[in-house]
C-alpha cells in the first residue's frame, strides 16, 4: 500500500449539467471541497444536487456533462482518465452505498454472489477464495450466519440486512474513499443506529474516507467531521459538524429553526423564506 | 446443547417437509388448471365443430346424394342425437384417439397430421432459432444505445420485418436467392428428384436423411429450408427485438445496475451478467409464444413455397368444410399452446428465484 499524503479528494470548481432543448442546465454549480481521512457530510434538499456530486465523482452520469477546475482522487485527475481506468479505479479505491437494498441489489442472484463479485472484479483469485472474503466481509458487517446468508436472494433478507450486505458489498476491496448515499434513509427507525455504527467502525478502523449524503441534519451532526451545506445546486455553507450551531447562512439557520426539538415550545415552527441571494456560491471554501 | 441441536434439526426438518407440501400443492393446483383448459379447449372444437356454417353431411354425400343416403349418413355422424350426447361421444373419440377420417385424403386425420406436422415444425423451428438469435442481441444493442444512431438503425430494420408482407417476402427471396442468384434451392422441402426416397421414422427430413446417411437429401432438404426459414425468422425476429429493447430499457433504470458499476463492473458485463439475467423469463414467454404461432402453420409462406404444412393443411380443409379435419387442427393448436405455457411456466421456476 502507497502511504497516502496530502487530501484523497480535491475538488475546485466542479460544474455538472444536463443538456435540454434550451441549451445546458446546471444541476451542480462550483462546487469546491477536499477531503481527508474524515466523515463529510453533504446535506440539502432534495433536488439540491448533493447525490449528483457523488455520482459525478464516481462518473457515472454519462448523459451529464461534468467539468472542474479540479476533480483528483488521490493525485489523479479522474476527469482526465479514460472509461477504461475508471473501471480499476470504481469498486476498487472507490465506492458508494446506494439508498435502498430493495433496489441496488440484483433481485435474482444471490447476495454473497453479488458481494464475493465485487472482489473477483479487481482481483485476480479463484472463486472459493472470493467467497470467503466475502464470508468474513459478511461476518465483519456483524451477520450472524454468514453461510446462510450467503446464498439467500435478496428478497428474503430484511431491509437492515439489505444494507449491510451493501456495506460488506462496497468495503471488501478496501477502498480510500466511500460515498455513502442517503445509506439509511430507507430503513427503520430501529436499524438506523445499527446499520450507522457498523458503518463508523468500519470506516474508522480502515481509515476510509468518507462522504455522507444525507437530507437529516442530526444525523450528520452527530455523525461527520464536517458538513457541507448545499442549496440550488451549490455549496452555501462548509463548516465543522460540532460548530453547526454557529453557522451563518440564512440558509443553514433556517434549516436548524425548522426542526422540532423534543419539549421545545409548541409554536409552529418557523417555514424557510427563500430568498434568490442564496443562489450565489461561497467562494471561499478550502 | 444436544436438546436444542436436536429441536433445531426437528424445525428444519418440518419446515422442510412444509415445503414440499406446498410445492406439491402448487403442481396439483397446475395440473387441475391445465386439466380444465383441456376440457374447455375440448367443448370449444365441439362447438366450432357444430356452429360452422358448413354441412357435414354434404361434404360427404356429395351434391347429387339422394334424401335417404343423406339421412343415413346423418343418422351414422350421430347428428340425430341430442347435443350432449355428442359431445360425450365426440370426448370419447378423442380420448381414444379416434379423431375420424378426412374427406380429402380419406385417411384417418391423425395420420394426415402426422404427415404434415414433421414439415411445419422442422420450418418452425429453424425460424424461431433465427428470429431469436437475430432479435434478442440487436433488441439489447438497441436498448444500451438508445436514441442513438444504433437504436434508429435496429428500429427500422425490425419495423421492416414487421410489416413487410410474408408473402411478398418470400416471393422477392425465391426471385433473388433462387432464381437470380441461385445459393438456395426453390420450393418444396427438397429437390424434386429425392422426393419418395426417403421414408424415415421421424418424418423431419433433416434427420431422417442423417440416419440414412444421405447426405445429399440432408444438403438439399437444409437448402430448401434455410430461405422460407430465415424469411419466417426474420419477420418474428421483428416482434423479439422491440420487446426485448423494452424489456432491457426497464432493466438498465433500475438501481441495481447503479450497483454494478459502482463496483467497477465494464458496462458489458453490467449488461450480460446483471441486466440480461432478469429479462430472461420475459424473453422466454415471448418467444415460446411465438414458436406457437409458428407452429400453428405459416399458411402464407407455406403456399408461397409449397410446402406441405399444417398451416396448408389446416386451410384447405377449412375451405372444404371438413369438420373431422379442422376440429382436429384447432385441438393441436390449443394442446401447443398449453404445452407452451407449462414449458415457459417451469423455465419461470427454473430463472427467478422470486417464483420458487
Amino acid at each position: 500500500m502507497i502511504a497516502p499524503t496530502g487530501p484523497i479528494l480535491n475538488v475546485k470548481k466542479l460544474n455538472v449539467s444536463y443538456r435540454t432543448e434550451t441549451g445546458y442546465t446546471d444541476a451542480v454549480r462550483n462546487v469546491s471541497f477536499t477531503l481527508g481521512r474524515e466523515k463529510l457530510g453533504i446535506v440539502g434538499e432534495s433536488g439540491s444536487g448533493k447525490s449528483t456530486v457523488g455520482r459525478a465523482l464516481m462518473r457515472l452520469l454519462p448523459s451529464a456533462r461534468i467539468t472542474a477546475e479540479r476533480m483528483d482522487f488521490e493525485g489523479t485527475p479522474l476527469l482526465a482518465l479514460k472509461e477504461k481506468q475508471m473501471l480499476d479505479i470504481r469498486g476498487r479505491r472507490m465506492s458508494m452505498i446506494l439508498q435502498d437494498p430493495k433496489f441496488s441489489l440484483n433481485p435474482i442472484r444471490r447476495v454473497g454472489d453479488q458481494v464475493a463479485e465485487s472482489y473477483l472484479i479487481h482481483f485476480k483469485c479463484s472463486k472459493a477464495e472470493a467467497r470467503a472474503k466475502a464470508m468474513s466481509m459478511l461476518e465483519a458487517v456483524q451477520i450472524r450466519d454468514p453461510e446462510r446468508v450467503y446464498n439467500l436472494y435478496p428478497h428474503e433478507v430484511s431491509g437492515g440486512m439489505g444494507q449491510r450486505i451493501m456495506i460488506a458489498m462496497m468495503l471488501l476491496t478496501d477502498p480510500d474513499l466511500v460515498i455513502a448515499d442517503e445509506p439509511t434513509s430507507a430503513l427503520d427507525v430501529t436499524v438506523r443506529l445499527q446499520v450507522l455504527n457498523i458503518l463508523d467502525t468500519l470506516v474508522s478502523e480502515r481509515g476510509i474516507g468518507l462522504i455522507m449524503i444525507s437530507h437529516d441534519l442530526n444525523l450528520v451532526r452527530n455523525f461527520c467531521d464536517r458538513v457541507l451545506i448545499m442549496y440550488a445546486g451549490q455549496v452555501v455553507e462548509s463548516l465543522k459538524a460540532s460548530e453547526l450551531g454557529k453557522a451563518q447562512h440564512p440558509y443553514t439557520l433556517g434549516l436548524l429553526a425548522a426542526q422540532p426539538r423534543i419539549g421545545g415550545s409548541r409554536a409552529p415552527l418557523s417555514v424557510l423564506d427563500r430568498q434568490a441571494a442564496w443562489e450565489t456560491p461561497l467562494e471561499a471554501v478550502q | 446443547m444436544t436438546i436444542s441441536a436436536g429441536g433445531n434439526a426437528g424445525a428444519q426438518a418440518s419446515s422442510a417437509m412444509h415445503h414440499r407440501a406446498l410445492k406439491v400443492r402448487s403442481f396439483g393446483g397446475h395440473l387441475v388448471s391445465i386439466l380444465v383448459t383441456l376440457f374447455g379447449l375440448l367443448v370449444l372444437t365441439f362447438v366450432i365443430g357444430r356452429m360452422m356454417p358448413a354441412d357435414p353431411v354434404r361434404a360427404i354425400v356429395g351434391e347429387d346424394a339422394t334424401p335417404d343416403t343423406y339421412r343415413m349418413m346423418y343418422e351414422r355422424l350421430g347428428l340425430d342425437r341430442p347435443i350432449w350426447e355428442q359431445f360425450f361421444r365426440y370426448l370419447g373419440d378423442v380420448l381414444t384417439g379416434n379423431f375420424g377420417v378426412a374427406i380429402r385424403t380419406g385417411q384417418p386425420v391423425i395420420n394426415d397430421i402426422l404427415h404434415v406436422m414433421p414439415a411445419t415444425i422442422e420450418m418452425a423451428t429453424f425460424a424461431i432459432v433465427i428470429g431469436a438469435c437475430l432479435g434478442i442481441p440487436l433488441g439489447v444493442l438497441a436498448a444500451v444505445n438508445k436514441d442513438k444512431w444504433v437504436d434508429h438503425v435496429v428500429r427500422v430494420f425490425s419495423l421492416m420485418g414487421h410489416s413487410m408482407p410474408i408473402f411478398w417476402t418470400g416471393m422477392i427471396g425465391l426471385l433473388v436467392f433462387y432464381a437470380a442468384l441461385g445459393w438456395v434451392g426453390g420450393s418444396g422441402r427438397m429437390s424434386g428428384f429425392y422426393i419418395g426416397m426417403i421414408r424415415g421414422p421421424t418424418g423431419f427430413l433433416l434427420i431422417d436423411s442423417l440416419i440414412a446417411g444421405e447426405w445429399d437429401i440432408f444438403y438439399s432438404a437444409l437448402n430448401h429450408l434455410i430461405l422460407p426459414a430465415s424469411l419466417l425468422g426474420y419477420s418474428s425476429s421483428a416482434y423479439i427485438t422491440r420487446m426485448t429493447r423494452s424489456f432491457m430499457l426497464d432493466q438498465l433504470n433500475q438501481e441495481y445496475i447503479t450497483t454494478a458499476r459502482v463496483k467497477g463492473l465494464s458496462q458489458r458485463d453490467t449488461i450480460w451478467k446483471h441486466a440480461f439475467i432478469n429479462i430472461r423469463v420475459q424473453l422466454v414467454t415471448i418467444v415460446a409464444l411465438s414458436y406457437g404461432g409458428l407452429l400453428e402453420g405459416a399458411v402464407l409462406i407455406e403456399t408461397v413455397f409449397a410446402w406441405p404444412g399444417f398451416g396448408q393443411y389446416l386451410t384447405n380443409n377449412l375451405l372444404i368444410g371438413d369438420m373431422n379435419a379442422v376440429m382436429t387442427c384447432v385441438l393441436i393448436v390449443g394442446l401447443i399452446f398449453i404445452g407452451l405455457n407449462v414449458l415457459s411456466d417451469v423455465l419461470y421456476r427454473v430463472f427467478d428465484p422470486r417464483t420458487r
